[in-house]
């Protein structure tokens, strides 16, 4: 396995040009070559660092059988066209586009290579031979809001978001409803910074939040400014996409870890295998694919439990945080006693519950 | 209530300061008849410095760690806007260009030290008062902050005082209003913009440390994510003007506490992309009051952002 830069890539692809009759000949008796293009450099401790962890157990996984190529530091612009397309002349045969803004780039590319499998995570878009994945961090969400509601005593909880969409939706959602659950009194504060990197603007808000009562705070924002915050102002807090505790060795309660190693693991031995079809994933607790870090060493055994609970619930399907009946922040019911939001519904989310204080 | 108000402003001081800090420098860079655009890349170069000589001497230092980080970060900024000067100024290259060329350099230097350093943390360099004063709810307001806070002010009334009451802060001005008299009186132009830039480079370095040892005790690539923007727009807003700087810069920092504020409390009626753009609309909308009557005294240098070629 090797380390591309953009320098010895552009020069790999030259010297790959110069020999393609070599190349081909080879091929079949080579492993199947997978190639990955990251967002931001792979010691970001966030993002692009999970997928690589991710890159390196398919590769420990799948010895011999893969090799596993990447560029970090991919623009979501047109610039990732050239990109991944390299890749593919170079004969990588399953691509994995680790960012949403790659999404047409994708498209476009795919309809190049229709023998080359792309995945594209986060997206929506999907052909023959681009698929898309993405994982249930919500579920994550739920774990933390129960912890949140059970630790909270003032029962006014924080949550610095980055912007309204989907997924930051269903955190907010998620953590607010099972914190509800065991306390329901329970109300969230919701700060949008516009942003999903801003660490001096993470940390007034979150100084804004236990300014202004909240005693437990999570985050959906990349920095670990807010848990350092945390850490200063005595208040608990979650890591956000691994284990964050150097940050706020005393106040991190636990944090949700993204684990892609499964996903690309089996998709890997598909393409391998020809079993490989394009899909829709989108994985959780059940798969490995959110995995909840570990927990602080003062959090009490019976909160424990009831986090360790909502895990064992997600994993077997009998606990579904978005079960009506639910009512949105104008009290109007969203979703009917007993029903659960479909897939669909879950993806396309545009309002909060109530309890929500936005 | 008080202490509502006093948690408030203490947030404030810290999103304004660091602004403060980079704009002071700018703003004689800019008198002395010098744009300098690299305030960004010299900020993120300050920061990775502080941290990382902070990081390194934590153990053998202990409390001197984290001035030696900041008087590091200073040398590191203004050895950064040397390479602007030179460019600009013995090479008389276009300074626009030259600028935004050292912003995009730096952003890419301090990714490239800094990569071994994300991860770390370091002790925070907080108020060094006594925590009877420092942590008390009332008295924070005053003991509470980072030495680099107090710094700060000293250094806006100290440029003040030395562009309006001393002989060389004259020259300074002179020099930025008009480059030509200057020099054919025997006034060294080439010499004293040479010290300005590397003031105001130490200032951004400073600045950019205070993101990477005091509001955030780590390093994050790209950390102070365009505060060098809003300290540049800030020196026209002040009108080339020490004690409008210090007001727009609070002034900036009211409007973003506020808008975290209204957020959180619940202030939903108006769309959270409003709140965000609220300093942005203010700034355009002083501007334009600034512009329509013309009396309120905007000092613009004559003599900015143009190259200074005597022999021509």
């Amino acid at each position: 396995m090797s380390t591309i830069t953009r320098r010895n890539f552009v020069q790999a692809a030259a010297a790959g040009l110069a020999l393609p009759a070599l190349g081909r000949s080879a091929l079949a008796a080579e492993p199947l070559k997978t190639g990955f293009i990251y967002l931001g450099p792979v010691g970001d401790f966030g993002w692009t660092w999970a997928h690589d962890k991710g890159r390196k157990a398919m590769l420990a996984a799948l010895n011999g059988q893969v090799t596993a190529d990447y560029v970090e530091n991919v623009k979501e612009d047109a610039s990732a066209i050239p990109i991944l397309k390299d890749l593919a002349q170079q004969g990588h045969k399953l691509i994995f586009a680790t960012s949403y803004g790659y999404m047409d780039q994708c498209v476009e590319v795919a309809k190049q290579f229709p023998d080359v499998k792309f995945e594209h995570c986060t997206g929506y878009k999907t052909a023959d031979n681009l698929g898309t994945y993405n994982s249930r961090f919500h579920q994550g969400r739920a774990v933390e809001g129960t912890i949140a509601g059970m630790m909270s005593k003032s029962g006014v909880i924080g949550y610095l978001g980055s912007y309204k969409v989907p997924e930051v939706v269903l955190g907010v959602n998620s953590f607010t409803l099972s914190a509800q659950a065991v306390n329901p009194k329970i109300t969230t504060k919701l700060v949008m910074i516009d942003s999903w990197f801003d660490p001096a603007k993470e940390a007034a808000a979150v100084e804004t939040l236990a300014n202004l009562g909240c005693d437990v705070v999570a985050q959906h924002t990349d920095s670990p400014a807010g848990l350092q915050v945390c850490e200063k102002r005595k208040v608990w807090c979650f890591g956000q996409g691994a284990d964050m505790a150097r940050f706020a060795p005393k106040t991190q309660l636990t944090a949700i870890e993204d684990i892609w190693g499964p996903y690309y693991i089996s998709r890997a031995k598909a393409a391998l295998d020809g079993t490989w079809k394009s899909d829709n994933a989108w994985w959780g607790f059940k798969e490995g694919t959110v995995v909840m870090g570990p927990y602080n060493k003062t959090l009490p055994a019976d909160v424990a439990a009831a986090a360790d609970k909502i895990i064992a619930g997600w994993k077997d399907g009998s606990y579904d945080v978005f079960t009506g009946e639910i009512k949105d922040q104008t009290g109007a019911v969203k979703v009917p006693k007993g029903e659960h939001m479909t897939d669909d519904k879950l993806a396309t989310i545009d309002w909060y519950v109530q309890g929500v204080q936005s | 209530m008080l202490t509502f108000i006093i948690d408030a402003l203490v947030t404030v001081v810290g999103v304004t300061t660091p602004i403060l800090l980079a704009a002071t420098g700018e703003l004689v860079v800019e008198k002395s008849g010098v744009l300098n655009l690299g305030i960004e890349g010299m900020m993120l170069i300050g920061a990775v410095t502080g941290f990382a000589v902070a990081l390194t001497y934590g153990d053998n230092m202990g409390a001197l760690a984290p001035w030696l980080g900041v008087l590091c970060a200073a040398l590191a900024g203004a050895a950064s806007s040397m390479l602007f000067a030179v460019l600009v100024l013995t090479l008389g290259s276009n300074q626009v260009a030259t600028g935004l060329a050292l912003t995009i350099f730096g952003i890419g230097l301090s990714s490239l030290v800094g990569a071994g350093y994300v991860g770390a943390v370091i002790p925070p360099f907080d108020s060094l008062f006594p925590d009877s004063l420092a942590g008390d709810p009332l008295w924070r307001v005053v003991f509470g902050y980072s030495p680099l806070v107090y710094f700060a002010l000293i250094m806006v009334f100290a440029v003040g005082w030395f562009l309006n009451r001393t002989r060389a802060g004259l020259i300074l001005r002179a020099v930025g209003e008009n480059d030509i008299s200057a020099h054919s009186i025997g006034y060294p132009v080439i010499a004293i913009r040479y010290a300005a830039i590397a003031f105001g480079g130490a200032l951004a370095g400073i600045g950019g440390s205070y993101f990477s040892m005091v509001i955030t005790p780590m390093w994050a690539e790209q950390m102070t994510a365009g505060r060098g923007w809003i300290a540049l727009a800030l020196v026209v807003f002040a009108g080339w003007r020490a004690g409008r700087l210090l007001a727009g810069a609070y002034f900036f920092g009211i409007l973003m506490t506020l808008e975290l504020y209204a957020k959180a409390s619940g202030f939903s009626f108006l769309p959270s992309q409003f709140w965000a753009s609220m300093p942005y609309i203010m700034a355009v909308a002083v501007l334009a009051f600034m512009s329509a009557r013309d009396v309120t005294g905007s000092e613009a240098p004559a003599c900015l952002g143009r190259p200074f070629l005597p022999s021509t």
